[in-house]
């Protein structure tokens, strides 16, 4: 290797070393910008919601807030939950057990996020072709234990975490 | 500027350029001939092009989770500081930021003064310059508004009491001003409207700025024309970016030093106390940036004087040009003006250092003397010396200079001799 | 001869620095602490935080709000750092008024660590009403709100004293040495052995009045000592690039340097 050569080198070395190092810089700076718009600490801190179930009849349902978003939740009959087990899993576009959708030993619970999958409007109870919910925004029709089955909803409404406190208490989230 | 005409190489680049010629415009920049002799004064423009970028990012984002109400300001502030993610990172780096950029901003002024880059033909390079000046501390001045603490409060009540001195309408303008009979929430409202529109004013005032720069092109530190392109030149890029990218990493690390260590140092205590209308805080004091002015304001016994005459210390700035009547920009070559210019570097800072202290005794006498001395160096020293200085001589290039490290008035002479 | 001129410049301002004295003759200078928190690399004192939030939460909660505190961040890195359970404990030794309920009620519950500090009084004139016509200030910036920081807070707690002849004080004021204007309406709160700290440490008015400087310290500044290991960093980063962004420049200029 000549002196010539030698001499670039050091220089290309130089120059690629300031501009990588400069990059991770710029990489740096750019996160903190960037993630000062995802949640702050005291949204994350309300990710919970505690609700009391006592007051339910069997056949009803409310609604409450969690996370900014309804929660449906819907003490269903024994006859409803005979109908949404009934189904056979070739009539569903998103395939999932009933089962797979509650907690096991409390069946008649159903509990999802009030969403529809489309486009995140808020489908109405009792309503539809199936005996569940229908979105009133694009025609999605959802069974009796949410499964879309008509419409452009592509999955099941979402079941989000959950648990049984004590038998009259569900915490979400 | 350069003269000859740049075209794109690809044929995509021909078809854009010749619609907008942006292609030129980059290629313009990038060859744009500078003076080769250009000292470290010269990178603080660049610095100030990264404190406005700086302050306007960082101030989007703030503005994101900002709520501009009397009531909800200050906890809002608290929350940025607690719980948005970085939240702490990027207020104080837009708080510090002012400051950096207040300090940056006067070594460029300065620099212009020593070097006489106000003088024919850059008389609108520096009036454009003060404007942005101008706008800069109505920016800082409502921004420092904005958490809503007691200096907040008082200062904007102070400041905004100075347009009250003017006859007849003085209190109409205040009141106008305030939308209220205070400064209250209407006031802050508007005052965060405005400070978020001034820096895009100040943005577009600087492209001006660098677009009359480029007429004539930089001066430099000794002061003389030359001829673009030349010897005495070097293209814009790399020499000059590779420059100005490592005086920047250095004032980064002095910004990077106030920011992570001592945050509040350059603001004051009193201004984490939440706004009490009915509470005035003992010591009033405007940001550093500001206390020459203040001193200025405060040395006048009168009202409606110390107003005119703290507006008057900027505004004779416009007039400089006019009002040095010397044939020599740089003062390097300037021996009498050069002492007078370091003895106006020391009255501004003994106006801003007594401007931080109560106004009375032996603060007041140094007011006085310090708000005297200004005006005397704008209106009488500058057009005097101007006249009866003698110069050092000046030479025809600058070639010689650079390689012997500086601008010489005997070796300079030499250089002329052989040319 | 700018390089003159430069040093006469610096001397005439240290010069104009050093008459600084003679503003704050009346003010006596807070006492000096070496906090842990001070310093480039300063962290705090996680056992002292702790032991600050009890003192705090037994003597000054009684007046004093911290609204812009959440029990949340007593778990949280860099704080006192109470475990998640200790944090729920705390919280729910709170009652919080929450609502309104499906009636349009308003109730209370224990407290949530999502909760903010519960405030002693419903607002600031029921403050004032309730301490004489003075408002115990909210203490969650208090730190920063104060020339002297944490030396001046720890000084005011520890600074009480019979006044000196020829001061009379009123009812409900106080005379302490370190309070701007000597005059305080907050009594001395602090006596030894007031609080019983669990980790044994002996609580002397000394070691409460530190603990609980260092808990406000926090509380002003839950930020610190993120911001200080940040800090480090960046500027390591800086000087490594400001070095090789140098020597580009030197082999840059070179280029110019040998032409002539």
């Amino acid at each position: 290797m000549s002196k010539e050569e030698k001499k670039v080198n050091r220089r290309d070395f130089l120059f690629t070393a300031s501009y990588t190092v400069g990059a991770v810089g710029v990489g740096a700076v750019i996160w903190p910008m960037i993630d000062q718009m995802n949640p702050d600490k005291a949204q994350q801190a309300l990710a919970t919601t505690e609700v009391d179930i006592s007051n339910i009849e069997p056949g009803k349902s409310i609604t409450v807030l969690w996370r900014g978003k309804p929660v449906f939740l819907k003490r269903r009959t024994p006859e409803e939950i005979a109908e949404a087990r009934a189904v056979n899993m070739d009539d569903l576009p998103d395939p999932q057990k009933d089962e797979d959708r509650v907690k096991e030993g409390k069946d008649e619970w159903l509990v999802m996020l009030g969403v529809c999958t489309h486009l995140g409007c808020v489908p109405l109870k009792d309503k539809g072709d199936f005996n569940g919910w229908f979105c009133p925004c694009h025609g999605s029709h959802y069974d009796v234990s949410g499964r879309i089955r008509k419409g452009p909803a592509p999955t099941n409404m979402e079941i989000p975490k959950f648990e049984f406190v004590d038998s009259n208490t569900i915490k979400i989230g | 500027m350069s003269e000859h005409e740049y075209t794109p190489k690809s044929k995509a680049g021909k078809w854009f350029n010749d619609r907008l010629p942006l292609l030129t415009l980059g290629a313009h920049l990038t060859d744009y001939p500078t003076p080769k002799n250009l000292n470290y004064w010269w990178t603080f423009g660049g610095i100030l092009t990264f404190c406005l970028i700086t302050q306007i990012v960082t101030g989007i984002v703030l503005a994101m989770h900002y709520v501009a109400h009397a009531d909800l300001a200050f906890a809002s502030v608290e929350h940025i500081m607690r719980d948005v993610n970085y939240g702490w990172l990027i207020r104080y780096i837009h708080s510090n930021g002012a400051s950096m950029f207040f300090l940056a901003v006067y070594i460029h002024i300065f620099r212009s003064l020593f070097y006489g880059s106000y003088k024919s033909p850059r008389e609108v390079i520096w009036i454009i310059g003060l404007m942005i000046y101008l706008l800069m501390m109505a920016a800082a001045f409502m921004g420092y508004v904005l958490p809503w603490g007691q200096m907040s409060f008082w200062g904007a009540t102070v400041i905004t009491n100075l347009f009250s001195a003017i006859p007849l309408v003085g209190d109409s303008i205040t009141t106008w001003l305030w939308g209220a009979y205070s400064v209250d929430n209407p006031t802050l409202n508007r005052f965060f409207s405005l400070h978020y529109l001034i820096p895009f004013l100040i943005l577009g005032l600087v492209v001006l700025h660098i677009w009359a720069l480029h007429v004539p092109g930089n001066n430099n530190p000794v002061g003389i024309d030359i001829k673009k392109p030349s010897k005495d030149t070097v293209p814009f890029h790399p020499y000059i970016t590779i420059k100005d990218a490592f005086a920047l990493l250095v004032f980064m690390i002095i910004f990077a030093g106030f920011v992570f260590f001592t945050p509040n140092v350059l603001g004051h205590s009193d201004n984490y106390i939440p706004a009490n209308p009915l509470v005035t805080p003992a010591h009033i004091v405007p940001e550093w940036y500001l206390l020459p002015f203040y001193a200025i304001l405060r040395s006048v016994p009168d009202k409606l004087g110390g107003v005119i005459l703290m507006f008057s210390a900027i505004f004779i700035l416009f007039v400089l040009p006019w009002l040095d009547t010397s044939k020599v920009r740089s003062a390097v070559f300037r021996p009498i003006y050069r002492q007078f210019f370091w003895i106006l570097v020391i009255d501004v800072l003994m106006l801003g250092y007594v401007g931080a202290m109560p106004a009375e005794g032996i603060y007041l006498v140094l007011a006085r003397v310090g708000t005297i001395y200004y005006f005397l160096h704008f209106i009488v020293v500058m057009p005097v010396v101007g006249y009866l200085e003698k110069t050092d001589p000046i030479p025809m290039s600058i070639s010689e200079p650079v390689l012997t490290g500086g601008a010489e008035p005997s070796l300079a002479r030499k250089i002329n001799d052989k040319v | 001869m700018i390089k003159s001129n430069i040093k006469l410049l610096v001397l005439s301002f240290l010069l104009l620095i050093s008459l600084k004295p003679l503003q704050s003759a009346e003010m006596v200078d807070p006492i000096k602490v070496e906090w842990s928190f001070k310093g480039l690399t300063g962290t705090f004192d996680r056992a002292s935080l702790q032991r600050g939030f009890q003192v705090y939460k037994e003597v000054c909660a009684s007046c004093h709000s911290m609204q812009y505190l959440s029990y949340r961040n007593l778990g949280e890195p860099g704080g006192p750092e109470f475990s998640e359970i200790e944090v729920k404990a705390i919280a729910a030794s709170f009652e919080i008024e929450d609502g309104p309920d499906d009636q349009g009620e308003m109730f209370t519950r224990p407290g949530k660590p999502s909760d903010k500090f519960k405030n002693p009084y419903p607002n600031v004139k029921a403050a004032i009403a309730a301490n004489g016509g003075a408002y115990p200030p909210d203490m969650s910036v208090l730190v920063k709100a104060r020339k002297g920081g944490a030396n001046y807070i720890y000084s005011v707690l520890v600074g009480y004293e019979d006044p000196p002849p020829g001061v009379t004080l009123d009812d409900g004021v106080y005379y302490n040495k370190y309070m701007i204007g000597n005059k305080i309406k907050m009594p001395n709160n602090l006596s030894d052995g007031l609080v019983e700290y669990s980790d044994g440490t002996e609580s002397t008015v000394d070691q409460m009045a530190k603990d609980v400087t260092t808990f406000l310290a926090w509380a002003a500044e839950p930020e610190l000592e993120e911001r200080h290991r940040t800090g480090v960093k960046v500027i390591i980063y800086l000087i490594l690039l400001t070095i090789l962004v140098y020597l580009s420049m030197k082999k840059i200029w070179s280029r110019i340097d040998s032409e002539i």
